[in-house]
């Protein structure tokens, strides 16, 4: 029973916090906080998988975060049937052409016997087959991006229900990973982090600078909601005579409302996963996983097949990472691509998985809530410090200026320390793996 | 006829050649870095690029206050000169570094992973700190003189159409690099010191039991690893511009370097660096230009015949890096990894 209550008081501790930030700022930004906070925790679930459980290091989960993200545009956006007409067709076209070449190297690669024939003909079929994807795509893409290009220039999406994306870009995330965990698994565990690190990044470029996908850094704003509106509920007698009778505003009552609604939705995605993982973890499947990940040659001794489960779990978490990136644009309801910045989207959730317990899922979840409860409010906190820090100064003097101005950079500094003092006096976190 | 050969010559080296050495010569350096705490403390060092910026922020305000007390070394620029004193904090902030925080997973035998994750840690710290002293803007402190060959003084010089501009930054990194890399494998051949270090990095067991000292051993590559990153990082920083998250970027293409070449492998970082350079100028320069003076006039090509869109850089260092794991994982010269 002892663990079940130390659990329960860090979940209070946590509770308090959001709580507390609802009494002395505003319930609108713990609502904020929960949010994000539930969100981050399904992040910490799906990196906790993989690492926690499995012993496998991906630090790529910014790049599986924009695809969940950029899911959310192709599901849920209108289709624009102009840049259809002007080279829609086309761009598939072309993209299956180069689709069709990859295959062709690979399969040639695996069949063809071993020489320089091979070799040439490979080198060959690479060549062409880029040179038709180059040709077929380049002029569909100018006609689409030409379409009012300053609301439009892009496909556009399917026009379905904004809910639907989050299942997808959980998909769209496995996708990504079957790729990177066939050609990077098995391998050591550092490469796996540079391969991860560098795809991401691609990743990222790709969302950045096509923009018949996703306009580019020219966002995509107005994604639908799931929710209603607050200018609705406004102009809705009905919630304003509610409001009222609460006594409320109804500018903030419905601002309130409809932060209540995003935070049952993310708990219900959050219990499910959590539900599930708790399963896996406990099955023999999850007892199988933890063998491999203590000792690999003895699993393999035993006929494990250490690089397929390997696989599974790395594309089961990276979908996880997926459908919690499609669930953070659809609370922004906009597709920022220059807002995935790898500190904010990859190393963050590892201090969340190693300062809330790798191994155990509920630690995960804890520490998802407790690191970006601090990434929020360390910030005020540092401005604060550095305010008392140097309130002796003159009010004009430039290094009091500049330190007031850098405040904003204590947050990377504490949670380098934080994981730094972590991972040295309690390195199994604060909800140990049992 | 020859003159468009010789003006394709001349286009190549100005917009390919020149600037691929000068970046190759600086991820070179960088992934130096990277292979030499692999082999001797055999971990990926993931704070190596903020290592990099933290160094060359150093340089950089050591610049200003030279530049603020009227010191400079016209027509170089001063951050050669204030280049020792960065190097010289640099040093010591990574020597505090593996003493408040290496050591102790050192002493306990910890696995490779936990280092990296240790280092991750790390990376944050000094990612606050960079931003904190200096901000997260653009920062340019070169001054001197800019070019050593103006594109115009070269076309006077020779009545050639293209011009061929050589900048001071780029040769200046061109010789640092080559001097760094001889005093380095003269240090590693020659001395008793880089030889224990050789000697600890081949077989660490076998090096204790010869009366190495190991804390001495992790201290020179700490002091080395701080020279080799400052330089690295002001040589890219004058070539270009210094902006913390540019360097944080440059683990890629510098990790990528370090395994092309082989992890562990001095030669094969070199070797490395300059693959990855120049893989990542050659694909992402539009050719249009050198074609149109070497193809006869019916075959002028018309788009831009650029393979890659620059924006996709790091997507060359990748592939290749993927393309050396699958078939040679051992890299080039024949790393430990693996």
């Amino acid at each position: 029973m002892n663990d079940l209550s130390k659990n329960l008081s860090y979940f209070a501790l946590v509770a308090v916090l959001i709580i507390g930030t609802g009494f002395y700022q505003s319930w609108n930004s713990a609502l904020f906080i929960l949010n994000m906070g539930l969100v981050s925790a399904i992040l910490s679930l799906g990196v906790n998988l993989q690492w926690g459980i499995a012993g496998l290091l991906n630090v790529g989960v910014m790049g599986f975060v924009a695809l969940g993200g950029a899911s959310t545009i192709f599901i849920s956006m209108a289709p624009i049937p102009a840049a259809w007409q002007a080279g829609g067709p086309r761009i598939l076209l072309g993209l299956a052409l180069g689709a069709a070449t990859i295959a062709a190297l690979v399969i040639g690669y695996s069949r063809l016997p071993k020489g320089r024939v091979r070799t040439i003909a490979l080198l060959a079929v690479a060549v062409i087959g880029f040179l038709a994807y180059r040709s077929v795509i380049s002029p569909a893409i100018k006609s689409v991006e030409a379409v009012n290009p300053a609301l439009e220039g892009y496909l556009g999406g399917l026009g379905l229900p904004v809910l639907l994306a989050w299942p997808v870009g959980g998909l769209l995330a496995a996708g990504a990973a079957w790729i990177i965990g066939k050609t990077a698994l098995g391998l050591r565990s550092d490469y796996l982090a540079i391969a991860t690190l560098g795809i991401s990044e691609i990743i990222v470029a790709v969302l950045k600078n096509e923009d018949w996908l996703t306009r580019g850094v020219k966002n995509v704003n107005g994604i639908p909601r799931p929710v209603p509106y607050e200018i609705d509920l406004q102009n809705d007698p009905l919630f304003v005579e509610r409001a009222a009778t609460l006594g409320l505003d109804p500018t903030i009552a419905s601002t309130l409302f409809v932060k209540i609604l995003y935070a049952l939705l993310f708990a219900s995605v959050l219990i499910i996963l959590l539900w599930l993982s708790q399963r896996a973890l406990n099955s023999p499947w999850g007892r199988m996983m933890r063998a491999i990940r203590d000792n690999e040659t003895a699993a393999r001794a035993m006929g494990k097949n250490v690089t397929a489960r390997h696989l599974q779990v790395f594309i089961l978490g990276s979908a996880v990472c997926g459908i919690a990136g499609a669930m953070m644009t659809t609370l922004d309801s906009q597709f920022t691509p220059s807002a995935y910045q790898p500190l904010r989207f990859t190393f963050l959730v590892w201090v969340m998985v190693i300062v809330g317990g790798s191994g155990n899922n509920f630690g995960a979840v804890l520490g998802g809530f407790i690191v970006w409860f601090l990434w929020v409010q360390v910030e005020p906190m540092g401005l604060w410090l550095m305010q008392v820090i140097t309130s002796p100064l003159a009010e004009d003097s430039a290094l009091r200026l500049h330190l007031i101005n850098s405040a904003a950079h204590m947050r990377l500094l504490t949670m380098g320390i934080f994981l730094l003092l972590m991972l040295r006096f309690s390195p199994r976190g604060l909800l140990p793996e049992k | 006829m020859m003159i468009d050969f010789l003006n394709a010559i001349v286009a190549l080296s100005n917009f390919v050649l020149i600037p691929a050495i000068a970046y190759g010569s600086q991820l070179a350096l960088g992934a130096l870095g990277v292979t030499l705490v692999y082999g001797v403390l055999r971990f990926s060092n993931f704070a190596h690029g903020d290592t990099m910026a933290f160094g060359t922020m150093t340089v950089i305000l050591f610049t200003w206050w030279f530049q603020s007390m009227g010191i400079s070394i016209h027509p170089l620029p001063t951050a050669l000169l204030a280049l020792p004193f960065g190097i010289a904090v640099t040093a010591l902030l990574l020597l505090g570094t593996d003493r408040v925080v290496y050591r102790f997973y050192r002493k306990q035998k910890a696995q490779p992973v936990i280092y990296l994750i240790v280092s991750l840690g790390v990376m944050f710290i000094l990612n606050g700190l960079v931003r904190f002293i200096i901000g997260p803007g653009d920062q340019r402190f070169a001054d001197g003189e800019r070019f050593i060959m103006k594109a115009r003084d070269f076309k006077a010089m020779t009545g050639l159409k293209e011009g061929l501009a050589i900048k001071t930054s780029q040769s200046i990194t061109l010789v640092t690099a080559i001097i760094v890399v001889i005093a380095l494998f003269w240090f590693l051949n020659r001395t008793r010191t880089g030889k224990s270090m050789r000697a600890f990095s081949d077989n660490e067991d076998l090096a204790l039991l010869s009366g190495i000292n190991p804390e001495r051993v992790v201290i020179y590559t700490w002091l080395i690893v701080a020279a080799l990153a400052t330089i690295a990082g002001t040589l890219y920083g004058l070539d270009k511009s210094f902006k913390p998250f540019t360097y944080f970027q440059l683990l890629l293409p510098i990790f990528a370097a370090a395994i092309v070449g082989g992890l562990g492998s001095p030669l094969g970082a070199i070797a490395g660096g300059f693959v990855i350079a120049f893989s990542e100028v050659m694909i992402t320069y539009a050719w249009k230009k050198v074609l149109t003076y070497l193809m006869p006039d019916s075959l002028d090509p018309s788009g831009l015949v650029q393979l890659i869109a620059t924006e996709y850089k790091f997507a060359i260092s990748f592939v290749i890096l993927v393309i050396v794991l699958l078939f040679r994982p051992t890299g080039l010269f024949r790393g430990k990894a693996l």
